[in-house]
């Protein structure tokens, strides 16, 4: 179900709205899902990333799936609408280790390098971490709020909050 | 090739592999089981990431999922789903041991053994036909959001593309009390190995 004022951002994909709405993502898992917020206009952007870096790849024609470009897109469509660089925050969440196993599988540790890349990309633009919900070994559905900047977190079985 | 471009000759001898593959994984759960089990006809998908997390329905459904990386000649990975209740049904019938929706460690490690002896049984398979060495590691499990579970292999084929190529096979038990998926995802160049093996051109 679509609602009008709670825009969905799919995987390898990205959102941004004018106050006041609200985006949200489904199944989190080890991607990360990293919400941009204009403090004084309220303009708000959601992306979920799946890999660390643009450069890993030449198959790099969706920005969206990297948390370098991913985020430099996110910052570009707020500033169209009319955000300011300066004035922007960021919350994000995800970066779980899904899977577990007795052996180390390359899989395992995706999560943790897609949050440290965040991390790094939002430092570099220097872009203020407010919050974070991150790591684990389970999935989680975000949605970010306009009105007050808040991020809802669900999960199965580790409950739920606010960040 | 791009993944984009396969016409429905290339499709059709892809399923025809999963056909074979996942009916001699599906032979071996119904041996022990010891039931009836059966299979759809295998579907050859190319998705969109974002149409990727509603396979199962809603992106929350919980799901176990029991994850292998796919090595050798070919490369890539496996995913073997169950809802719910038939992870719990599995484990009840094959260790005797109630669930109640708690999985223990002792239930996964079931369920991760029930998932490495299909997977296996495919694999054997499709390397028997294809003459291409194929090894699975050992099994990862997840129980959680089927949104959340399907992103794992998803990331993986996101490295190569921007759509994920998959052949999906479903089963289920005449009474409905085991309902699966099997995904075989061999990264692009495998693909292409695969076909040039079969002779096709």
């Amino acid at each position: 179900m679509e609602d009008f004022n709670n825009i969905r951002v799919g995987m390898a994909d990205a959102k941004v709205i004018k106050y006041p709405g609200k985006l949200h993502t489904i199944g989190l898992g080890s991607c990360v899902g990293i919400a941009l917020y204009d403090v004084d206009t309220k303009i708000s952007g959601l992306a979920h990333i799946m890999l660390p870096f643009s450069s890993i790849t030449v198959h790099n024609t969706n920005k969206f799936k990297f948390a370098d470009t991913g985020i430099e897109m996110l910052i570009n469509m707020m500033e169209e609408i009319g955000a300011k660089r300066k004035k922007i925050v960021s919350k994000i969440a995800g970066g779980a280790q899904m899977f577990s196993s007795k052996v180390n599988l390359d899989i395992m540790n995706i999560g943790n390098r897609n949050v440290v890349a965040t991390k790094e990309v939002l430092n570099e633009f220097n872009i203020p971490l407010i919050s974070e919900d991150t790591g684990g070994n389970y999935g989680r559905t975000i949605e970010f709020n306009s009105n007050d900047g808040k991020m809802f977190i669900k999960t199965i079985g580790h409950g739920i909050k606010f960040i | 090739m791009e993944i984009e471009n396969l016409n429905n000759k290339y499709l059709d001898i892809l399923k025809e592999l999963g056909n074979i593959g996942a009916g001699n994984a599906i032979t071996a759960l119904a041996t022990m089981l010891n039931q009836k089990i059966d299979m759809k006809i295998p579907k050859v998908k190319i998705m969109d990431f974002t149409q990727l997390q509603e396979i199962f329905g809603l992106p929350e459904t919980i799901i176990a999922g029991i994850y292998f990386n796919l090595e050798g000649s070919i490369n890539g990975n496996i995913l073997f789903s169950l809802d719910i209740e038939s992870a719990a049904f599995l484990v009840e019938y094959l260790m005797g041991v109630k669930v109640n929706n708690k999985f223990d460690e002792m239930a996964k490690s079931a369920l991760q053994e029930i998932g490495n002896i299909m997977a296996g049984s495919y694999i054997s398979s499709l390397s028997t036909l294809t003459s291409l060495s194929m090894k699975i590691s050992p099994p990862a499990i997840c129980i959680d959001m089927a949104g959340a579970i399907l992103s794992v292999p998803a990331i993986k084929f996101g490295e190569l593309s921007d759509k994920i190529l998959f052949i999906e096979t479903q089963f289920s038990e005449g009474n409905k009390q085991i309902q699966g998926d099997f995904f075989l995802i061999p990264d692009i160049d495998s693909f292409n190995l695969i076909l040039d093996s079969l002779g096709v051109e």
